[in-house]
């Protein structure tokens, strides 16, 4: 016998289910008076550098119908490129801007909705830069375990040209899943990005 | 901590890749749902970059006194009917080190098997004091614990007669985006847990087992509540040399 390695299993995961929004946004369920706002419901504060973006979208199932009962993360950079995180080495993020959101699908459309700003480029691990991304988790009923994705932007060609990340998509023709197409209108500056779980154009989803 | 050198990136231990065949896979037919929400195509794999490898971090000043305890934080008139439980563990990662900071929350259905949501069909009762969600953060060990009542089991559509055994969904957030958990825990004992379809989602036995709350005589409260003890397991990083020591976990 050769020693153990002592090493732990990781804690299997189970789907989030269709109640999810009790434990994680119960405001928005009708549980009123537990918590005095839904985490993740805010990230950006008034002073937060950076420009203005909303990001909308839906989550499609192998039918093309939205999930109604979704519930969506986001985590992602400053302007500047840093994250609000302890664990970020390389400076101090903007503290007026959280980086992380929280927020469910829309129970009649189908549709998400994050106010955020456009991040900054970050690092590879070997220091070129990646293109500005925003990361996507994705977890509903039915999904058993939750789902990386990354949203990249549609106006910044020469950065998604370049970024090893996406460099690693071995079916170019499946890059386009990630960029997000950029609208200006009387609401500001938004992204439509909608994720497919199934189908001719699934979404890359990433073991990260 | 802060180095602005762009290459210390590097030298940050990255995560040790998620063993897939421990985790239930996207495709399980016997939980109907998943079949057209299961992705088809292959992950693509990735070793972490700073977007994964760091995450948000919560602090108690953002939980209020009450976040711990469901026997109390809904209560209208009294308290919920049900067998009152204590729940606590440690959240660690891979390597056996405690990950202090983390931030659960966690959700369940009352005494009767009901949750208090609005697509809810299930007829049995909503407890006017119960309202089915909490958190927490670790300490410095890692530790946590919160008050609740055991949840009832439950039907649910997906066979004609398929019910979930009593459980509690947990939410996890660790230091890492990466580290991003959601799961259930089980009761010891409950024979329910065998026949459930989303348990069996897990392949690997030993893996679901790991999902079975202990029931914890030692830590009950006498004439209070009985206790289970529930501990959690992220994932872990490597270490690295960086300038000479060894860090990242
Ligand atoms: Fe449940």
């Amino acid at each position: 016998m050769v020693q153990k390695l002592d090493m732990l299993k990781e804690t299997p995961s189970q789907t989030a289910g269709p109640y999810v929004h009790i434990g994680l946004t119960p405001n928005w369920c009708g549980i009123d008076g537990v918590y005095p706002e839904d985490l993740g419901r805010v990230m950006v504060g008034p002073q937060a550098e950076g420009e203005r973006i909303t990001v909308t979208g839906r989550v499609l199932d192998g039918s093309g119908t939205p999930l109604k009962d979704a519930l969506i993360e986001i985590w992602q950079a400053d302007a500047a490129g840093l994250h609000n995180s302890p664990v970020e080495r390389r400076g101090a993020a903007d503290p007026h801007f959280s980086g992380w959101g929280r927020q469910p699908t829309d129970g009649v459309t189908g549709e998400f909705r994050f106010e955020t700003i456009k991040p900054g480029r970050v690092p590879y691990k070997d220091g070129r830069l990646q293109a500005p991304h925003i990361t996507f988790w994705i977890v509903a009923r039915g999904i058993n375990i939750g789902l990386h994705t990354r949203m990249y932007f549609a106006d910044e060609e020469a950065a998604n040209a370049e970024c090893p990340v996406l460099a690693r998509v071995e079916h170019k023709v499946r890059v386009p899943t990630l960029i997000a197409p950029r609208s200006e209108g009387k609401d500001g500056v938004a992204y439509t990005f909608d994720i497919r779980l199934q189908g001719e154009k699934e979404t890359v989803f990433f073991d990260v | 901590m802060a180095d602005k050198d762009t290459n210390a990136i590097r030298d940050m231990g990255s995560f040790y890749q998620r063993d897939r065949a421990w985790h239930p896979p996207a495709f399980t037919p016997q939980y109907k749902t998943s079949v057209l929400r299961s992705p088809q195509h292959a992950l693509l794999s990735m070793e972490g970059t700073v977007s994964e490898m760091t995450g948000p971090r919560f602090g108690h000043g953002q939980l209020g006194p009450l976040d711990n305890d469901l026997i109390h934080n809904f209560s209208r008139d009294g308290e919920p009917i049900g067998q009152r439980i204590i729940v606590h563990g440690r959240i660690l990662d891979e390597n056996g080190r405690p990950v202090p900071g983390a931030l659960l929350e966690f959700w369940q259905a009352n005494a009767g098997g009901r949750y208090r949501h609005k697509r809810e069909a299930y007829l049995a009762p909503l407890d006017p004091n119960f309202g089915g969600c909490g958190r927490t953060i670790t300490d410095d060990d890692g530790r946590y614990w919160f008050r609740t009542i055991r949840p009832g089991a439950y039907p649910w559509p997906n066979g004609v007669n398929d019910w979930r055994p009593a459980h509690i969904h947990f939410s996890i957030f660790g230091h890492a985006f990466t580290q991003r958990l959601i799961t259930q825990m089980y009761f010891e004992g409950d024979p329910m847990i065998w026949q459930c379809p989303i348990v069996s989602t897990i392949p690997d036995r030993a893996a679901a087992e790991q999902l079975i709350a202990a029931l914890d005589r030692n830590n009950t409260l006498p004439m209070d509540a009985l206790a289970y003890k529930f501990d959690i397991v992220l994932r872990g990083r490597r270490s690295t040399l960086f300038e000479n020591r060894m860090e990242g976990n």
